[in-house]
């Protein structure tokens, strides 16, 4: 159970991106998070890992206060959460396999990592994650020569190896087309038979609405809305959304 | 607005069009007039000679040497002549000879002097030996003062005037002689010597190259905006590290050093002293006493184990390595004085164990610097968690006059040996005391929970000291160190060092202020600790950049180093400007032939390198 309870960001002490945002997530719940540009999904999503620090407000995942961690104990709740991006966020000179392997390294020996060794173990877990992806065969090609949604993908498999309990997705599929993101999306949606709880911000409301059990949806840094993705109708949409958008799709 | 205000004021433009042209002109003539430009200099016939001369030097460079062969043809003459007759000497078949008109003269008479069966074309001279029976010592003058040449049959035909002097009853001898090349062209004189600078210079380079990327890397990450904007600290803490770090660097200098002295004196050099002993015993009896202890489950007992043994570790590396670079520089100095390359491997040696030996305090500055300064983080983190707001309060205070004493102390001291005001301990009162108050008043002003932009802090000053450094010419700097180090290429490799360090730093700086950050916010997601972090999102995004500028670099640095002898820091340029001193002109063309080779090569080089990596 992941709970955010009164959570606040201000940025630069002028920007409030969060505010006073408050909602529970049971484990392996796939949540939506939409709302406008804007609006604080990626600062909600970056404080629940803390890669942004909140500036009030906690986090508690299973009794444990992430937002009161010490360095040392936020590296070992961070090694818990896996995270993929809408930009992929790969390292584009590196291999795809040591792009993966990337994602033990809260686990492996610091001394080893730096000199780019890693368990026989990780690198075959690397391999089936790759496998579970589709791109064993792409192992050895460097990044930045894969398709969009190939990155992506590599993108996934580093969040696995990580072994998760929770996944954010910060618009993983924004910059792949149609047919790329429900690939995508589907391998998210496997991640439900692992139990994992799966936090994912979306742009588009048939996304939410065919894969989310929920949605959370925030409006200059407030939850708006939290329900059922079906019981986004079009008053809540213009809520949401604003009195002049136009619901496509 | 009328017509004649209209007038007026393109009158009034057209004035300040010609104030305006002649300032220009005024600017120029004074220009020309501080800068001696003197167009009569060029046109003086004894300067126009000079700069042919030079001219005519460089386009022949002393290149090559052929072998020479003399050949040498006699004639007897008597002079004054008392009635004898001497034959004139036999001709020997393909051999060259000279026959006179007469070979019994008057002092001062003119005779001819005749050539057959020498080269075409070729020089020769003329000398008159007077008589000598030693041999050995004779003394050969000029009969001609310019050569003579051979016509087309190889003959020539000439008139010369005997000398008044040197006379004698017995004969004189008349000599033509002609150099003659022969055989294969070899290197001359210049160009091995030229050869034997230029890969001095190319060292030169490289290894003021070398030094200067080690320093520059960890300068670069100093310099760059986008790592230090995200160290801060809050003010207690900020004070908390300014308080002890001279403290902690001091200290590991203390230790490292008597630790080092310890270990040189294992291998029979240095003296140990007794803390030297304290230092490398203390650790030793904290692991056994704590392995002798029976708790073993806690926390904190796991971690002073770790911080134990790390000590123990530390001592034992320091106390190895400097009981060998001692043992380095015994063999070190035994080896250098043999030739070749056990020399080489020697004075290696002993470069390396001298480097070891003299690093070790230094290093011991930094890891002191350095721990004490995350320890105290720690502790003062610890406090502010835990103590109350007073509490907070007052350790702030306390820490910031500590502070505040120190470094106005520090800083000081050092103006005072630049300055030498006076004897420090009385000097350095007033400015600690001040120190002390100004941080003190600042502490209480302010909330100890503040953050304090730290890192950026740090920026601004190594960029600073870079910007300084950088803004002197390597030319100007090996004037310092040929003071110091003595005048040659070690001075040399110093200067273009120190500016390479710099110029680096800012070029990396910016490779590294130029990487994207989304693969530092993913690795960093995964939960890698800092350097695991560089070392997977930063590293592969700022190598390849980093050998393409230190290639560049290294292609500046051999150009520096062709004149840094100028300066006097060795390679090339100090011979050239030896040859341009002594107005060896003909020499002077071969270095400046090698040098334009070797940067056009290496220009040449490392641009395809480069191609290659980015
Ligand atoms: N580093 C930052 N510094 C200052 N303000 C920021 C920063 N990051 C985001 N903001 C501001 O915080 C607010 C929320 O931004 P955030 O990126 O969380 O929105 P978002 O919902 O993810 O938008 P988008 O859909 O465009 O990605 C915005 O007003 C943004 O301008
Ligand atoms: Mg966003």
């Amino acid at each position: 159970m992941l709970e955010i309870k009164n959570l606040s960001k201000i940025y630069d002490n002028t920007v409030l991106a969060l505010d006073d945002v408050s909602f529970e997530v049971p484990q392996g719940q796939f949540l939506a998070v939409v709302g406008l540009s804007g609006s604080g999904k990626s600062t909600l999503l970056r404080c629940i890992n803390r890669l942004i620090e909140p500036t009030g407000g906690q986090i508690i995942w299973d009794g444990v206060d992430v937002t009161a961690a010490l360095p040392e104990d936020l590296r070992r709740i961070r090694r818990r959460i896996g995270m993929i991006f809408q930009h992929f966020n790969l390292v584009q000179r590196s291999p795809v396999m040591t792009n993966v392997l990337s994602g033990r390294l809260g686990y492996t020996n610091p001394f080893w990592s730096l000199i780019n060794r890693f368990p026989k173990d990780d690198v075959a877990m690397a391999l089936r994650q790759l496998e579970r992806v589709g791109l064993e065969e792409k192992a050895y090609t460097r990044a930045d020569e894969l398709s969009g949604g190939q990155q992506q993908r590599v993108g996934i498999a580093r969040a696995l190896m990580q072994e998760p309990a929770i996944m954010l997705a910060d618009e993983p599929v924004a910059s792949l087309d149609p047919v790329l993101a429900h690939s995508i999306m589907q391998y998210l949606e496997k991640l439900k038979e692992e139990n994992i709880t799966v936090i994912c911000s979306l742009h588009f409301l048939d996304l939410v609405q065919r894969y989310a059990d929920r949605a959370v949806a925030l409006k200059d840094g407030k939850v708006v809305f939290d329900g059922h993705p079906s019981e986004i109708d079009d008053k809540r949409f213009e809520e949401i959304y604003g009195e002049e958008a136009q619901r496509i799709g | 607005m009328n017509e004649k205000e209209k007038s007026s004021s393109s009158i009034l433009r057209t004035l300040g069009k010609i104030a305006l042209i002649v300032a220009i002109v005024i600017v120029y003539a004074y220009g020309l007039q501080v800068t001696k430009v003197d167009l009569e200099k060029p046109q003086e016939g004894k300067r126009q000679q000079q700069l042919t001369n030079i001219l005519r030097g460089l386009a022949n460079p002393d290149l090559f040497e052929w072998k020479i062969d003399r050949v040498v043809a006699e004639a007897p003459v008597l002079i004054p002549c008392d009635g004898q007759t001497l034959a004139a000497p036999a001709p020997v078949e393909g051999q060259p000879t000279i026959t006179l008109s007469t070979y019994c003269a008057e002092p001062g008479e003119t005779i001819t002097v005749s050539g057959f069966g020498w080269a075409r074309n070729e020089d020769v001279f003329l000398f008159f030996i007077p008589y000598t029976a030693d041999k050995d010592n004779e003394v050969a003058l000029k009969l001609l003062d310019d050569r003579v040449v051979t016509d087309n049959q190889g003959n020539f035909t000439v008139e010369a005037e005997l000398k008044n002097d040197r006379l004698s009853d017995k004969p004189a001898t008349i000599r033509a002689v002609a150099n003659r090349k022969t055989g294969m062209p070899g290197p001359s004189e210049a160009l091995k010597q030229t050869w034997e600078k230029i890969i001095e210079t190319v060292f030169l380079a490289l290894i003021a190259t070398t030094f200067g990327i080690f320093l520059a890397v960890p300068f670069s990450f100093l310099a760059a905006r986008n790592l230090m904007i995200d160290v801060n600290s809050t003010f207690v803490k900020f004070m908390a590290s300014l308080a002890v770090v001279p403290i902690g660097g001091y200290l590991g200098y203390i230790i490292f050093k008597s630790l080092t002295d310890l270990g040189r004196s294992f291998t029979g050099g240095g003296e140990a002293s007794a803390s030297a002993l304290l230092w490398s015993v203390l650790p030793v009896l904290g692991f056994a006493v704590l392995k002798g202890s029976a708790d073993g489950g806690s926390k904190l007992f796991a971690t002073l184990r770790r911080v134990i043994i790390s000590a123990v570790i530390t001592v034992v590396v320091v106390l190895a390595l400097a009981a060998l670079a001692n043992v380095g520089r015994g063999t070190g100095t035994d080896l250098k004085i043999e030739t070749g390359l056990t020399g080489v491997i020697g004075n290696f040696i002993l470069i390396l164990s001298d480097a070891i030996l003299l690093g070790m305090p230094v290093l011991g500055f930094v890891i002191g610097f350095f721990l004490i300064s995350s320890m105290a983080g720690s502790v003062t983190e610890m406090v502010e968690d835990r103590a109350s707001e007073g509490v907070v309060r007052i350790v702030a205070i306390v820490l910031a006059a500590i502070a505040g004493m120190l470094w106005f102390g520090v800083i000081t001291a050092v103006l005072n040996w630049l300055y030498q005001f006076g004897d420090l301990r009385y000097v350095i009162i007033a400015p600690a005391v001040i120190g002390a108050v100004l941080l003190t008043g600042i502490a209480i002003a302010s909330n100890p929970h503040r953050i304090i932009p730290t890192g950026m802090f740090i920026y601004y000053i190594v960029r600073t000291i870079m910007n300084i450094f950088r803004s002197i010419e390597p030319l100007v700097m090996v004037v310092a160190f040929a003071v110091w180090v003595g005048i040659g290429p070690f001075a040399g490799v110093m200067a273009l060092g120190l500016h390479t360090i710099v110029a680096l730093g800012k070029l990396y700086s910016e490779q590294v202020e130029n990487i994207a950050v989304g693969p530092i916010e993913a690795v960093t997601a995964t939960g890698a600790n800092r350097l695991q972090m560089i070392i997977y999102a930063v590293m592969p995004q700022i190598v390849p950049p980093y050998i393409a500028f230190t290639l560049y670099r290294w292609d500046i640095n051999v150009r520096m180093s062709t004149i840094i002898g100028f300066g006097g820091g060795g390679g090339i340029g100090f011979l050239l400007s030896q040859n341009i001193n002594l107005l060896k002109y003909r020499q002077a063309s071969v270095n400046m032939i090698a040098i334009a080779i070797v940067v056009a090569s290496l220009d040449y080089l490392s641009a395809k390198v480069r191609e290659k990596i980015t």
